[in-house]
């Protein structure tokens, strides 16, 4: 079982990184809206500063929906799903293989990457460090989230759109604690850790939800 | 290992595909499926792969352990499930280590389908049979007693098809077991063969089974199908009840 979880671990990475992969897409596209956002708003600092975490999580939120809908729609299309339902691994173990692969292609480069979108808009040190937390805590709830959308419409041939507003509804929860913690860590009444265990709390939640709730959906959608 | 499917039926959508389908299967045994585009041979393929659920009928295992049947066969169908980016050897490691019970590496069983100088390439530069050919040398990278095979020779040159005729018999002097759909005769010796018959629509359902013992290519009577249905085998979008 751990065979199996490791080879399509393995071949998940090898395909975000070949090319037409989506390896760096995400990172483009929160990149993209970081930039332009300053532009947008003007060169007022402390309105960038104060927004920032804010602008910042709906960036990643954005970057984690765009590429989801290929999640398992690439694999339904070529006949690889059926390949996978072959296993001695239940499509639970598969699920997790191939968001865990998302997640590490995706939501941990926005991660690692913050502090340095967040000298766009102009967050402080320990903001920057807090969108660094908050980010690692808190895409893997809206990974897992997604993943039960792009299940649902992985056999839709334009599921992209539906996907994004079957999911979004249960992703708004951790954008509220996610900026509210990367917010209590740059000053305010509340203690950082609150809203920071609530996120972390969330994240466990969408993994053992996401994961069932989508290998259930590949079931029975076929 | 034996295979036993008991009055086997198959809706899609509102609609019945097939009845009455029976066979058994023996190690050592091939079972050749016959019958007119959207007749439900890829659907009776997909419910034996575990992808659809039999709207009536039985299918039974024994002596398979604990495995369930997906677990212990091979599936190629019309799609080849390969990843166009990764290379023809990489796609194959991926389904030896995934699927377990390892057999060939994945240069034999590239040069078992006459491949060997492609196992470096991405899958995305073969041509449509040389793809093929990969997504078959997949039967040889893992060990499964039972390959259901989906139209295995449509898009294969002469001598590929004489290379898996060879591959396929072998499979079967080892004791495994074969369900192939297919047009095109396959050479298989002494094979069982089953013609499905679509059912007219609306179904009467006047009791016609649709298992028949020998080879009746022309002789089913094409005057009962008034609709002839989606060409090519049915779309795998709707889940059904």
């Amino acid at each position: 079982m751990l065979r199996s979880f490791t080879a399509l671990l393995i071949r998940d990475l090898k395909l975000a990184a070949r090319v037409g992969g989506s390896g760096v897409m995400g990172l483009i596209f929160f990149l993209m809206i970081v930039t332009l956002i300053p532009f947008a708003l003007g060169p007022d600092l402390n309105l960038l500063s104060r927004i920032g975490p804010a602008i910042l999580w709906i960036a990643a939120l954005l970057a984690t929906l765009i590429g989801l809908d290929r999640l398992f729609q690439a694999d339904q299309e070529d006949g690889s799903l059926d390949l996978l339902r072959l296993s001695h691994a239940p499509l639970e173990i598969v699920v997790l293989a191939k968001v865990l692969a998302y997640w590490l292609v995706t939501g941990l480069p926005l991660a690692i990457a913050a502090p340095f979108l967040g000298l766009l808009v102009a967050l402080s040190p320990e903001g920057m460090l807090a969108m660094v937390a908050t980010l690692l805590v808190g895409t893997p709830a809206l990974t897992f989230i997604g993943a039960v959308g792009a299940a649902l419409t992985s056999s839709l041939r334009r599921g992209g759109l539906i996907l994004a507003i079957l999911v979004l509804p249960f992703m708004i929860p951790t954008l509220i604690f996610g900026v509210s913690a990367a917010n209590a860590a740059l000053g305010g009444t509340i203690p950082f850790m609150t809203p920071f265990l609530v996120l972390v709390a969330l994240s466990l939640i969408a993994a053992v939800v996401g994961t069932v709730g989508a290998a259930a959906a590949l079931r029975s959608g076929e | 290992m034996r295979l036993s499917v008991n009055n086997l039926a198959c809706t899609r959508g509102e609609r019945r595909i097939f009845e009455g389908v029976s066979f058994d299967l023996a190690p050592g045994e091939a079972l050749v499926i016959t019958g007119r585009n959207g007749a439900g041979k890829s659907s009776l393929l997909d419910i034996l792969a575990g992808r659809l659920h039999p709207a009536a009928g039985a299918i039974r295992l024994e002596g398979a352990g604990e495995r369930i049947l997906p677990e212990c066969l091979h599936y190629v169908g019309h799609r080849d499930a390969l990843k166009s980016a990764l290379t023809a050897e990489e796609n194959l490691a991926f389904a030896r280590d995934f699927l377990g019970s390892p057999a060939l590496t994945p240069r034999e069983a590239l040069d078992a389908v006459g491949l060997a100088h492609a196992a470096r390439l991405p899958v995305a530069y073969l041509s449509a049979g040389q793809r093929r050919r990969v997504a078959l040398a997949r039967l040889l990278v893992a060990h499964r007693p039972l390959w259901l095979l989906d139209e295995p020779t449509s898009a294969l040159d002469t001598s590929s098809q004489e290379t898996l005729r060879l591959i396929l018999e072998s499979h079967r002097e080892s004791g495994g077991m074969i369900a192939a759909t297919t047009h095109s005769p396959l050479f298989l010796k002494d094979a069982k063969e089953i013609k499905i018959d679509r059912i007219p629509n609306p179904p009467p359902s006047a009791g016609e089974g649709a298992e028949r013992s020998e080879a009746g290519e022309g002789a089913s009577s094409s005057s009962s199908f008034p609709s002839p249905g989606p060409p090519g085998h049915p779309l795998p979008q709707r889940g059904e009840g």
